[in-house]
């Protein structure tokens, strides 16, 4: 190839042709245009007259430039130009070897790179060089072959959810020889790559092509104070940017949705953006990730395991039994606050604690059984939180008052105090502001929130660090001590508002939930997980997408959080038992690092522009220039005239159109304006078959059909509409009549779900095979074979024959038979129930409640219904006056059908009328 | 050698054309109201002219009794003289009328023989003798005269051009000379110069396609008579237009002289214009039929 700036040609020597086109341009121009030959009487008049010698007829010069222009174009095209050729004359030659990382961290950019790659592989392949593909992070053996074989492979290629792993596993994996080496790096920095590139080196040249933008990852999600904390990282301390962290989750419906997001801004030079969420706990329950936007990587997303669950807390009260005095009762506020975002426990404590709650509420609780004592003990041990609340009986008691109570915070007074009460000085106590390093630090305080009534904590040389909340005064209000990994929090009140009106308030309810937050089981380590196993549910691959992890092996507990991923330790959510855990790309401390590349590697941004060639454009352009001279020639020679013009322009309009119009058959569309008409009206709708003849019957016997109905019955139907099954909505029509043709295609799926539909809610399907004969058994017939096939995916109820007392047969007219233009088709509706008996007294059974979802015969009913638009019979049904007899109870069968659509049992409890006014009069 | 196999056949689509030719003429022929024939005075034929009293010399078979009976004198019947006029049709048949310069005009030809058959038709209604000039179709009065005239109209002449045929032309008759006269305008002077010699009078119908009249010819055009014997080549056709044009209007002026000084009447048809219009032009201009005063 040769190549000229950014076009290269294929044949380069056609190219000489051009000089040929200046002696081009001399003959064409010294050649006139071919002359008409034109009839014409009046020639001898002309005989004669000479030519003004002035008159050159040459062709004009913008002729010839398009003739010269085209072939130009002809001779350019042929000459095979491509713009940015790939083959830039530089392919090396030898076995390349190309070396992708394929981690997490190029997935954004994974189709560029694999385009990169395929280009790669294109340019070797028209060298004709032997190329293996090493993807770093998922290794395999890599094998020298012809380019195009591995570029088959490359769809399969995908980037792995963790980095490449043993550097000397990878050297040994390395093919024999010398060759030279293209690596794709995904900017970030792995223990293994110095090593590996070293070998390299060792048997080649080393190209390096790099992801030029910025890799984000997020690590896991960490829950402070009722905040969740989230940290972007970026590998290389650019400028100032920001990203947005989704919140995904379920909503309430189930369905996947956004629940929150927050932005992080990476400052100037800043590798690390920090921001934190603060969500409602039952919106943060449903969370079940967080994701970078518009980051296609694993390592933009963080799973959230059960941390965020709804927690479980034990309500116990010391004082029961108190029935009906609700609003007294001492759980009554916590229940209300707790319940819309807990899971809430009744029962004695022994029954409670194995169900190993994340919060015990002890109200007025005063004292426990030794036994439970020590239960709650470990329990507390364990990370639980005990909530006690004061009360009369707290007072009352002994507890914790010359020791201090293993499960109180601190040591209380001696029948606490009243404030502000009819029998006491001052006025009722008001909270003071939350100091900082409280949980409830930041909380807004109420100003009507007051104290009349508190159990007083003993001065205490820890009771400083250990008040959480006090009053106005600095005596405090709630207590808090840390025990093992749990914690006991007092409030120094009730939990009713007996003592204070702080249930009442919202506040309690932020406290309580600043509590439950921090309540959360804190990130286990590996000590903690000795023993277990860990099977995967959800897992990641390297694009960040979620799935099943099927039947994948369980991972023992302490790998689980001290191995790095990989191929058997996929990132993704872990179970054991009850208990869920995330796993996920980046760990909480970690830290991305980019990589550094010695100078004397080339390193090269991912540029990539594709090659294209121009020679179809050029010939396309030449075959276009020739056709605008054909015309430009026939209208200087003055062939373009009249007709010829009209149709050349309607050609060229016609060319245009069918170059722009999309290909695909056009279909009818039902408009907004037919489901209007058709839903304002009751309309009859048969089924368009595709068939022409059977379709223009169905309409003219339903038109039929809707005349009658009109003259006979208050029933006045607008003219009848052939839906299309796939297109048509059908919900406007109270009964479908399906003419059933051999060769009609099958519905789609979503035909058939509407259909399914159409049924459920009412409406009625006439099936016709149109036959005359079975119309259940369709075996004999094809029609009959036509009609079990469309049928069998509809949701059609157990049939029988039509019984003698059917509805049907007395809607309006009272009918025996049901003739169309066959005559004695038996037809098919939906079984009565199987307990169906004939009641004494009563003419007929009290059958199917609602109406037969669908009707099959074979009477071939739209074509004794068929008139003509002015009214005539379109068909003749049987002879004489018999036949016209036939046809009137075909008329009768269609009048019948369609009462029973509109009116359901109506009919059938009219036959309870006599009984009623029978019942009425006495 | 004409087998009778092939004269048959001809004959048949002959005849197939016939009834077409005759039908349209007909019908246009019934538009035009039939004047009377009469010559204004006594003389032989049916219709009652006067009564003028009875002279000597008169027949006795000529009174008219029951007019006498109504008094003293005797009266005779005169009767309007009507004389079948002779009118002689020349219709151009040559090659030169063939011409048509879109499919939804029809030719020159086709125009000239409607026109010419329609006249005819007319004549004979009105009880004139209708003939061809030359000796081929003598002037004959009744419907079979104008089947033979459509039957010599089917036929199509050799010539480019054909002169007017002026041999055997009855003296005082009337004659009507259909064509595009784009020949030599020679013969339609000599033909011209003879009727006037032998009394007869009568109307040159002109007629003409409008791409005649436009000549709408652009570029490198090769020109060709219909019949393929005259050519004339141009480099640049939209330039000979002007030159075209005035030896058209010399022609037409040329034709209207020779009509005057032959005391004959000069008009222009279009194949585009409605060939009513062209009919009633040639009525009136033939006055009916009826003789000048």
């Amino acid at each position: 190839m040769t190549v000229f700036g950014p076009i290269g040609f294929l044949v380069p020597w056609l190219l000489v042709a051009l000089i040929a086109l200046p002696v081009l341009w001399l003959i064409l121009r010294a050649i006139p245009p071919a002359p008409i030959r034109q009839r014409f009487p009046g020639v001898a008049l002309l005989l004669g007259l000479k030519d003004d010698e002035s008159v050159s007829d040459r062709t004009p010069w913008w002729l010839l430039l398009l003739r010269m222009l085209a072939v130009a174009a002809m001779i350019v095209g042929l000459a095979g130009p491509v713009l940015n050729p790939e083959d830039d004359g530089q392919a090396g030659t030898g076995p390349l070897l190309i070396v992708m990382d394929g981690s997490w961290a190029g997935a954004t950019q994974w189709p560029r790179q694999i385009e990169a790659v395929a280009g790669e592989l294109r340019r070797a392949g028209t060298a004709n060089r032997e190329v293996a593909l090493l993807h770093l992070a998922d290794p395999q053996q890599p094998v020298f072959q012809a380019a195009n074989t591995i570029a088959a492979r490359l769809p399969g290629v995908v980037p792995a959810p963790w980095q490449p792993g043993d550097a000397a596993d990878l050297i040994a994996r390395l093919p024999e020889g010398n060759f030279e080496t293209v690596w794709f790096s995904d900017a970030l920095a792995y223990p293994a790559h110095a090593r590996l590139l070293e070998a390299l080196e060792a048997r080649g040249p080393v190209r390096v092509t790099q992801a030029v933008t910025d890799v984000i990852a997020l690590t896991p999600a960490a829950y402070v104070d009722g905040l969740i904390e989230l940290t972007a990282l970026r590998v290389s301390p650019g400028s100032e940017r920001g990203v947005t962290v989704l919140a995904q989750g379920r909503d309430p419906a189930g369905n996947a949705a956004i629940l929150a997001s927050a932005n992080a801004a990476f400052g100037p030079g800043d590798t690390r953006a920090e921001t934190s969420l603060s969500l409602p706990s039952e919106l943060r329950a449903r969370v079940t990730r967080f994701e970078v936007q518009g980051a296609r990587s694993s390592g933009a997303v963080t799973l959230v395991d059960d941390s965020l669950r709804r927690r479980e807390i034990a309500l116990i009260a010391g004082r029961e039994g108190r029935e009906g005095l609700e609003l007294l009762s001492p759980l009554h506020y916590l229940e209300r606050a707790l319940e819309p975002t807990a899971d809430l426990l009744r029962g004695a404590l022994g029954d409670v604690l194995p169900a190993n709650p994340d919060v015990i509420v002890l109200a007025d609780v005063a004292t426990l059984s030794d036994g439970e004592a020590e239960a709650i003990s470990a329990w507390i041990e364990d990370g639980g939180l005990l909530l006690r609340f004061a009360g009369p009986r707290v007072a009352a008691s002994d507890i914790s008052r010359i020791d201090e109570d293993p499960l109180m915070p601190v040591r209380l007074r001696s029948g606490g105090r009243s404030v502000g009460g009819a029998m006491s000085w001052g006025s009722p106590k008001t909270l003071a502001p939350f100091k900082e390093g409280s949980p409830f630090f930041g909380l807004e305080i109420p100003a009507d929130v007051a104290i009349t009534a508190q159990v007083m904590a003993q001065p205490d040389p820890t009771l400083a660090e250990r008040v959480v909340a006090e009053l106005s005064d600095g005596t405090p209000l709630v207590t808090r001590k840390r025990v093992g990994q749990g914690q006991i929090v007092l409030f120094h009140v009730t939990a009713n508002a007996e003592w204070s009106s702080l249930p009442l308030s919202g506040l309690f309810v932020e406290m309580l939930e600043r509590l439950a937050v921090s309540s959360t089981s804190s990130a286990p380590s590996a000590g903690d997980l000795e023993g277990t196993i860990w099977t995967p549910q959800i897992v990641m691959d390297g694009f960040g997408a979620l799935r099943d992890a099927g039947s994948m092996p369980g991972v023992a507990g302490p790998r689980l959080v001290t191995d790095p991923a990989g191929p058997d330790l996929l990132p993704g959510v872990y179970t054991s038992g009850d208990r869920s855990l995330a796993r996920n790309v980046l760990t909480a401390g970690a830290t991305l690092e980019a990589t550094q590349w010695p100078a004397r590697i080339a390193v090269s941004g991912l540029i990539i522009v594709p090659e294209q060639p121009l020679g179809g454009l050029l010939l396309g352009l030449a075959i276009g220039l020739l056709l605008a001279d054909v015309i430009a020639s026939l209208a200087l020679s003055g062939r373009l005239t009249g007709r010829v013009r009209a149709g050349g322009a309607a050609a060229i309009g016609v060319a245009l159109l069918i170059a722009t119009l999309p290909q695909g058959p056009a279909r009818a569309q039902q408009g907004p304006a037919d489901q209007i008409a058709a839903a304002s009206e009751v309309v009859l709708a048969h089924v368009i078959t595709g068939n022409k003849e059977i379709d223009d019957v169905a309409q003219a016997g339903l038109r039929g059909l809707s005349d009658t109905l009109f003259f006979r019955t208050s029933v006045e139907p607008a003219p009848p509409i052939g839906v299309d099954l796939e297109t048509d909505e059908l919900a406007f029509f109270p009964m479908l009549y399906w003419p059933i043709t051999p060769d009609q295609p099958r519905p789609s799926r979503e035909a058939y779900a509407k259909l399914n539909d159409y049924l459920r809610s009412g409406g009625l399907i006439l099936f016709d095979t149109r036959d005359a004969d079975i119309a259940g058994f369709g075996t004999a017939s094809a029609n009959g074979r036509k009609l079990q096939d469309l049928a069998a995916p509809l949701d059609i109820p157990a049939l029988e024959p039509i019984p003698r007392d059917h509805v049907l047969t007395r809607t309006f007219y009272l009918l025996q038979d049901f003739p169309g233009r066959h005559l004695n088709g038996e037809i098919w509706v939906e079984a009565a129930p199987p307990g169906a008996e004939q009641v004494e007294g009563m003419p007929f059974r009290n059958l199917n409640d609602g109406v037969t979802p669908v009707v099959i015969g074979g009477n071939d009913w739209a074509a004794a219904w068929a008139v003509t638009s002015n009214g005539q019979y379109m068909l003749p049904v049987g002879r004489g006056f018999g036949g016209e007899r036939q046809r009137e109870l075909a008329f009768r069968f269609g009048v019948n059908l369609v009462m029973h659509v509109l009116t359901g049992n109506y009919k059938s409890d009219q036959v309870h009328v006599p009984a009623l006014l029978d019942r009425l009069g006495q | 050698m004409t087998t009778p196999v092939a004269l048959r056949e001809k004959a048949e689509t002959e005849a197939a054309r016939l009834p077409e030719l005759l039908a349209r003429a007909e019908h246009l022929a019934g538009a035009v109201l039939l004047g009377d024939h009469g010559r204004r005075r006594a003389g032989a034929g049916d219709d009652f002219w006067q009564y003028r009293p009875a002279q000597l010399g008169d027949s006795r078979r000529m009174i008219d009794h029951r007019r006498s009976a109504m008094g003293d004198v005797q009266f005779v019947r005169e009767r309007e003289w009507q004389i079948a006029q002779s009118v002689m049709l020349w219709v151009d048949q040559g090659a030169s009328m063939r011409f048509a310069s879109k499919p939804d005009l029809g030719t020159k030809a086709e125009r000239a023989r409607v026109l010419g058959l329609a006249a005819a038709i007319l004549l004979v209604r009105g009880g004139e003798r209708v003939g061809l000039t030359g000796t081929r179709l003598p002037p004959r009065r009744g419907n079979m005269q104008i089947l033979r005239l459509a039957e010599v109209f089917s036929e199509d002449a050799e010539d480019d051009y054909a002169p007017p045929e002026h041999r055997a032309m009855v003296p005082h008759a009337r004659a009507l000379f259909i064509s595009d006269f784009m020949g030599d305008v020679e013969a339609v002077r000599t033909a011209l110069t003879k009727a006037a010699d032998r009394g007869v009078r009568g109307v040159l119908l002109h007629v003409l396609d409008p791409a005649e009249e436009a000549f709408p010819f652009r570029g490198r055009t090769v020109f060709e008579s219909m019949g393929g014997t005259m050519e004339h080549e141009t480099l640049k056709a939209s330039d000979l237009r002007d030159r075209y044009l005035d030896r058209l209007a010399a022609r037409k002026a040329e034709l209207q002289h020779l009509c005057s000084v032959a005391g004959w009447q000069y008009g222009l048809h279009h194949t585009n214009s409605s060939a009513q219009s062209g009919l009633l032009w040639i009525w009136r201009a033939l006055d009916g039929g009826r003789e000048r005063p």
